[in-house]
């Protein structure tokens, strides 16, 4: 009886949890007009492409995926190797002040990003960086988060890999690329998957820096789309689709290590 | 064992250290000191047309309606949502650390999923939702008897709206967290428990809720920050109305800076944000040490 009463709430549960995205892919493939019925229908009569057709032609999605992919690829290349640096270095180096630096950064994490945004602004129209690829991925090639993460697991290195490796006459640099990176492996792709979607799923800070409709990230073309196509529910679930697939390929793929990385933010100091 | 070069901690440390400092710290900073000017569009494009105003920023704030609007929108949205994200988040973690379910992972990835979509791609999926007329909620609602309801429309339920969706959108990732810390609690536990005879209830009451105190605490603290962060949701589905009823702090804060461009004002706003996110922190590590 329990058992049953358990299995059922879990059910129904996953049918409210994944109803939207079922109606979301069905709607993008109905006809215009379709998915303005009473009762709503959950699949379509037949399957019409055209929506995908037009979002990928005609309203020039290519190009914002290409923007988006750019962008994200750029944040998650740059500060996958700025945050893995700073981390080993402050998982195994020994400086004046380290810990007190470290704890510092940790705890200015408070500080809601909202509060710099203005000022950021400033300093890349300053740098001539508004709409240019470079006023998202310079801002975020380090983060302290990236940094915290690195550097939890760089402490579980033992020392004696890397003075055996100074034994040999290796620079810290070619430490750094020959032995550090490589064991490192698991938790670049945990935080390259993390800022990946991150930025590919970020809103707020395109919206700021992109005011050019060239140069538009998936979400915030898409958001902009809607305020010209707000009665074309097929064609905005087609974007909506388009804009989802891509994050959700690469979190299918690598799930494993998004999971972990979500324990290890949470593990405390 | 020696220490290391100091260049080599300048090769490995600075290059993240000057992005940090250059697009983070130095910008709190500044934003902190441009909330004591009356920075424009006009000083926008000419430095001199700023002036120092001292506190008048802050004082306008405490006596602009919008700005108390937006503060009871999002306590509204963190107050209610959050506990009722958290609740889910443990909810749906206690089903999937059950033994009488199979095919866990299958449930686990169906939870999850929301929380790696895109936001506004969501929202905007839930905005056709919604649809008083057409809208799939609606007609799930008239199965039970309940009439139209104008979700997005009426102000009532703009704000019920948004935290259905948000609540949706991320109780999964909360729940990882949650199934961590229930893994974490010893067996034995509960065996000693059950052969003293204690009911399920008590169980959860006397050996679960201690046990996952620290997890909580966490959970409480970042979801807490990441709601009084609001804005997307509204962004999207209602540009702040029906009647500025989803007007949150972020959403007022960007429109005051970036589509007015009253900067001095809106750095105000940000920081205002910072110390009510700040308070409302240290208010939950107070409740967690008086609860031990």
């Amino acid at each position: 009886m329990k058992k049953y009463l358990v299995i059922s709430i879990a059910i129904i549960l996953g049918v409210m949890t994944f109803l939207p995205f079922l109606w979301m892919i069905s709607a993008s493939f109905m006809s215009t007009g379709a998915a303005n019925t009473y009762p709503p229908k959950l699949f379509p009569d037949k399957f019409d492409f055209s929506h995908y057709q037009n979002l990928l032609t005609r309203l020039n999605l290519a190009r914002y995926l290409l923007n988006s992919l750019v962008i994200s690829l750029g944040v998650t290349f740059f500060s996958l190797l700025l945050n893995s640096m700073a981390g080993y270095a402050f998982a195994k180096y020994r400086f004046a002040r380290k810990k007190r630096l470290f704890k510092f950064l940790l705890s200015s994490m408070i500080i809601p990003g909202q509060v710099t945004m203005l000022p950021v602004f400033l300093i890349l129209k300053n740098m001539g960086f508004i709409n240019t690829y470079f006023a998202i991925i310079v801002p975020g090639m380090a983060s302290i988060f990236g940094i915290f993460l690195i550097r939890q697991y760089a402490l579980s290195i033992p020392d004696s890999l890397i003075e055996a490796a100074k034994m040999d006459g290796a620079t810290e640099l070619q430490i750094y690329f020959r032995v550090i990176l490589p064991l490192c492996k698991p938790i670049l792709v945990t935080l390259g998957l993390f800022t990946f979607m991150g930025t590919w799923n970020d809103f707020l800070w395109p919206l700021i820096v992109m005011t050019d409709s060239s140069m538009y990230t998936m979400p915030v073309a898409l958001a902009n789309l809607m305020s010209e196509h707000v009665q074309d529910t097929e064609l905005m679930m087609a974007g909506s689709v388009i804009t989802i697939v891509p994050v959700l390929i690469v979190f299918l793929a690598l799930q494993k290590y998004y999971i972990k990385g979500i324990m290890m933010g949470s593990v405390k100091e | 064992m020696n220490k290391t070069k100091l260049s080599a901690v300048i090769l490995f440390l600075g290059p993240s250290l000057i992005v940090i400092f250059t697009f983070f710290f130095l910008p709190v900073i500044v934003a902190f000191l441009m909330s004591f000017t009356d920075f424009d569009i006009y000083a926008l494009g000419n430095l001199s047309n700023m002036r120092f105003v001292g506190l008048k920023n802050y004082f306008t704030l405490l006596n602009d309606p919008l700005f108390w609007t937006s503060i009871k929108n999002t306590f509204y949205f963190v107050i209610a949502g959050g506990p009722l994200s958290v609740a889910t988040s443990l909810g749906a973690a206690l089903l999937l650390n059950s033994k009488l379910i199979k095919y866990k992972s299958i449930f686990r990835l169906v939870y999850f999923l929301p929380v790696v979509t895109t936001l506004v791609a969501v929202s905007i999926v839930w905005r056709y939702i919604y649809h008083p007329r057409f809208g799939l909620l609606n007609y799930i609602l008239s199965l039970f008897g309940i009439g139209q309801i104008d979700w997005l429309g009426d102000p009532t339920f703009s704000m019920p709206a948004i935290i259905l969706l948000a609540v949706w959108k991320n109780f999964g990732y909360n729940m990882i967290i949650f199934i961590a810390g229930l893994q974490n609690i010893p067996e034995e536990l509960y065996e000693a428990a059950s052969i003293e005879g204690a009911t399920a209830w008590q169980k959860f009451k006397s050996i679960t809720v201690p046990m996952l105190a620290p997890t909580s605490l966490f959970i409480g603290v970042i979801t807490m920050i990441g709601y009084f962060q609001l804005f997307a949701e509204p962004y999207v589905m209602t540009q702040g109305g029906p009647l500025n009823s989803t007007l949150s702090i972020v959403l007022y804060m960007y429109q005051e800076g970036f589509r007015w461009w009253n900067i001095g004002y809106s750095t105000a706003i940000a920081f205002l944000l910072f110390v009510i996110i700040l308070i409302g922190t240290v208010i939950q590590f107070k409740l967690q040490k008086e609860t031990e």
